[in-house]
């Protein structure tokens, strides 16, 4: 039981610390349009995070006797308690940054997603099935701005290869197993690198080669930003416990 | 004892479901979107089961909500409304008259079955673009694909290159 609650939360938080991040850039977006597609894909995150937190809820308090939901296990819990990936937690940092890390995530997430539709627990799968369909745009979508920044001009492609050099160091954490999760992520690792090469060689990017990998965000050992990310997240509830709209 | 429920019961609250509409696209009821996933009547109760559209849509809870209020109105004392996930909603479950509905509306309907195709004819490739999308508004197909996403989750934004309108799409999903 309590393996496929952390399993749950660790699906919970990540979604919801990109979801976050992301919408830092609403009404910040370069154009209309692409402010409107990131918050769209914010939308998407928030609303699979709440997927999982409802469950993960469900089996807490089944668990522990207690009266927990949604928003207690997003509002109340701490740094050390999220068990998102740290990629999820980096600043957005500029527009090349924030659509690489989308599409590092997204294929991973399409991935991920796959394995578990095929999970034998039924609410895990179907929240993976109903996912999959918003994780292949955005995927199309990201996919396309790597290809326009790294095959666009000088400037932008500058910009996605410095995009390269921060984030590859925390792709490795998606692969790193961690003691609870249900599925064997290290063996999606060959098939995710096909999917970046697939794109990065339109985009005339290469794969960085033997670089360190970061890693803790599974295990509650995060940067120092994500403690930045949860005080904005929380404000409301930690200020006015129990606060409704 | 499960008290006896006539065809005719269930039919009421179908009638009173039609009423109840999609906030951010009011000419949809959800019934025409497909959301409706089952109705049980047991004693008292009655049960509506919903599937959401898209994970984040906003509307869903709202949608809930007048589901419930709707019922309750109309003299049903003990309402519930519960959700599921699988299977995952389709717009393949919008109904012939919702979609002529949304033209009306100037919102371009979905306009393939996601069933028993290709996946990846779906969801296109790289930089390509669906297939040309009629204006609602004077019926061109002379259109071009803005953006993916649109002013909601289940919406792309279009553009008619003869009367330059922008409008929006409901996608196949």
């Amino acid at each position: 039981m309590s393996q496929t609650i952390n399993q749950t939360l660790q699906l919970a938080d990540t979604c919801l610390i990109l979801g976050q991040r992301n919408s830092e850039w609403c009404a910040h977006g370069p154009i209309l349009e692409q402010d409107i597609a990131i918050t769209n894909i914010t939308l998407d995150l928030i609303g699979q995070a709440r997927n999982f937190y409802q469950y993960a809820a469900t089996l807490i308090s089944k668990n522990e006797n207690k009266n927990i939901t949604e928003d207690t296990l997003a509002y109340l819990r701490t740094e050390r308690e999220f068990k998102n990936f740290l990629i999820c937690e980096l600043p957005n940092g500029d527009w090349a940054n924030t659509v690489l890390r989308q599409f590092f995530f997204s294929c991973f997430q399409l991935l991920l997603f796959e394995e578990l539709e095929k999970n034998s627990d039924t609410q895990l799968a179907a929240i993976a099935t109903k996912s999959i369909k918003e994780i292949k745009y955005h995927i199309k979508w990201s996919s396309e701005w790597v290809i326009r920044l790294g095959d666009g001009t000088e400037e932008s492609n500058n910009r996605i290869n410095n995009a390269v050099q921060q984030l590859w160091p925390y792709t490795g954490e998606f692969f790193m197993p961690a003691d609870y999760e249900i599925i064997s992520v290290s063996s999606l690792k060959e098939k995710w690198l096909q999917s970046i090469k697939d794109v990065f060689d339109e985009a005339t990017l290469t794969i960085p080669q033997n670089i360190f990998m970061q890693s803790g965000g599974k295990d509650g050992v995060h940067t120092e930003h994500l403690g930045y990310v949860l005080s904005e997240l929380q404000y409301l509830q930690r200020v006015y416990p129990g606060a409704e709209w | 004892m499960v008290k006896y429920i006539s065809l005719n019961q269930i039919e009421k609250i179908y009638s009173l479901l039609e009423q109840v509409s999609d906030p951010e696209i009011p000419v949809l009821s959800v019934l025409d979107l497909g959301m409706v996933r089952d109705v049980i009547c047991k004693e008292e109760e009655v049960e509506v089961i919903i599937t959401p559209t898209y994970s984040g849509c906003p509307a869903t809870d709202a949608i809930a909500f007048d589901i419930k209020l709707k019922l309750l109105e109309n003299g049903y004392s003990k309402v519930k409304v519960t959700y599921t996930l699988t299977p995952a909603w389709t717009t393949d479950w919008m109904t012939q008259k919702g979609k002529i509905k949304l033209k009306e509306y100037g919102i371009a309907p979905p306009k393939n079955k996601t069933a028993n195709q290709n996946n990846s004819r779906i969801h296109k490739m790289l930089f390509e673009e669906e297939d040309s999308i009629e204006c609602p508004r004077c019926q061109s197909r002379n259109t071009v694909l803005l953006s993916q996403f649109g002013s909601t989750a289940c919406k792309a934004l279009h553009q008619c290159l003869d009367c330059k309108e922008a409008f929006d799409y409901f996608k196949c999903h």
